[in-house]
């Protein structure tokens, strides 16, 4: 599983693996809505928590078709559900890689994108926070949704309509945390149920895939 | 003898050519019977003015635009576990029709909500939770049509069916938390308790929740019985050209 | 017979007008789709029945 693992990091990382897109993309989120709203600081105090939230979730889309589609088409899936590790293991495994190249950058950077966002004071903590909390389950639903559209060609658009829904959830929970964070506000119930969502999504999310992609390979 | 029969396509094609006419005909004389007695039959409310007969279409909706999901959910179920392609077929058969009483609810609670609150739509939790229900339906919508082999489509769907299913409740009490409303609670399972809807709409009301559930079953037997001769269809073909 | 609605005459009616409008096209739909796959599936098997195919014989 760790060579599993490392592989897909390696890929990751090499050029055209789309490590730093979603970054860029996050970047570019943070940079385009003061120039739509406008300068005020107060304005975009408001609005900072939501727009990092959504940059950071449509970041994490970019890539998700990457997850299953590139090894479906060479074969290597095929391989991979033969092997003696659990094919739900091996979603659980893709996904973290996933999440190690999206989510943990997405949340290391978003106090600079907070920063250019004019987030008050006490929001950078829960920001990092809830991002750290949040994006895992951003991937495994992700992981999911790749599973279901992982043989179909082109899916790329129909991925993002299946899995925008199903983001909804931890979208709210993420956000209040920010907004109540940086209002000085008592955060732990949202927290505690984005980590719950996170948690369960976890939990479950690799049986569902690991189904879909054994219909997918039928 | 058993309720498993019905999971034969022939046999589910002959109840279903048996039953539809009645059905189709109680549908009719609920439908006509809710909405003219609603419409035509029944006093303003003191505050609300005329838009109370709004309610006799946007409740019914609104509940069978759950009831759908649910149906679908059951069915994609009994897909997984029995393999019965009617049951699947009558999932996908039952999506469109949710997704119109989705639109219907939605439209008809917009068109009620600007007299009543002075706004077409509000981010309220219910709202907002049935915004979130409508996208469901249409990428459930999608994945059948994207995916071209019917029984990968099939598992694809039912599987994604669950998981939108814990999801859209939990949206349900996630926009719940994120916003308090200004939709009403439901009054219609208050009878007998305080503030409960009034005899003079519950009556009325009650025609047009079995007419709308009528409709659905209507719609969802004729539809499913295309899919079925659909099916059998592509199959012919497919044997055409092999041939 | 028409009902007075007062000023919330346009809400009313639009509602009625909306919802009966978008289930008589559901309706129309399926009923279209069912007639023509009916129509197709007896076309093709009347055809196969005339010309069994290899299969068959």
């Amino acid at each position: 599983m760790r060579a599993l693992l490392l592989r897909d990091l390696r890929l990751a990382f090499r050029a055209g693996g789309g490590f730093g897109l979603g970054l860029a993309f996050f970047l570019l989120v943070a940079v385009l809505v003061p120039l739509g709203v406008g300068p005020e600081p107060a304005t975009l105090a408001k609005i900072a928590p939501g727009i990092l939230w959504v940059g950071a979730l449509l970041a994490c889309l970019l890539s998700l078709d990457r997850i299953f589609a590139l090894d479906f088409e060479d074969g290597s899936l095929d391989l991979l559900a033969t092997s003696p590790i659990p094919l739900e293991g091996v979603v659980a495994v893709k996904a973290f890689a996933h999440w190690l190249v999206t989510g943990l950058p997405l949340t290391l950077v978003a106090p600079v994108l907070g920063v250019l966002l004019n987030l008050p004071g006490p929001g950078y903590l829960w920001l990092v926070a809830s991002l750290a909390a949040g994006t895992p389950a951003l991937s495994v639903i992700g992981a999911f949704g790749a599973a279901l559209t992982v043989g179909i060609k082109r899916g790329g658009l129909l991925l993002s309509l299946l899995v925008l829904p199903l983001y909804v959830p931890t979208l709210i929970f993420g956000a209040e945390v920010v907004k109540r964070g940086a209002a000085g506000a008592e955060v732990s119930v949202p927290l505690l149920l984005l980590a719950g969502i996170t948690a369960g999504a976890l939990a479950l999310l690799p049986f569902a895939a690991a189904a879909a992609i054994r219909v997918n390979l039928r | 003898m058993s309720l498993w029969e019905y999971a034969n396509p022939k046999k589910f094609m002959q109840l279903s050519a048996g039953v539809l006419p009645w059905v189709g005909g109680l549908t009719a004389v609920c439908l006509i019977v809710g909405l003219v007695w609603g419409f035509f039959l029944t006093p303003d409310d003191f505050r609300q003015g005329s838009t109370v007969k709004i309610i006799f279409l946007h409740v019914p909706s609104a509940m069978m635009a759950i009831n759908a999901w649910v149906m679908m959910l059951v069915a994609s179920l009994i897909w997984l576990i029995r393999r019965h392609h009617v049951s699947a077929l009558a999932a996908k058969a039952a999506a469109p029709v949710g997704l119109t009483f989705t639109a219907i609810a939605l439209v008809t609670g917009a068109l009620w909500g600007q007299p009543m609150w002075g706004t077409w739509w509000a981010w309220d939790p219910r709202l907002t939770a049935f915004l979130i229900l409508a996208l469901f339906y249409l990428g459930y919508i999608a994945l059948w049509q994207a995916v071209e082999d019917p029984d990968t489509a099939a598992d694809l769907t039912a599987v994604l069916c669950m998981v939108g299913s814990v999801f859209a409740v939990l949206s349900r009490y996630a926009v719940k938390f994120w916003n308090q409303g200004l939709h009403q609670d439901s009054t219609i399972l208050k009878v007998g308790e305080k503030d409960p809807i009034a005899p003079a709409f519950y009556v009325p009301l009650v025609v047009c929740i079995a007419g709308f559930v009528l409709l659905f079953v209507l719609l969802v037997l004729m539809r499913t019985r295309t899919e079925i001769r659909a099916r059998r269809l592509s199959a012919l073909l497919a044997r055409e050209r092999l041939a | 017979m028409m009902p007075d609605l007062g000023r919330y005459a346009v809400a009313v009616l639009s509602s009625y007008g909306a919802t009966l409008a978008l289930l008589a096209a559901l309706l129309a739909l399926t009923v279209w789709r069912g007639r023509r796959v009916k129509r197709q599936l007896a076309e093709v098997e009347a055809r196969q029945a005339r010309a069994p195919t290899e299969g068959e014989r």
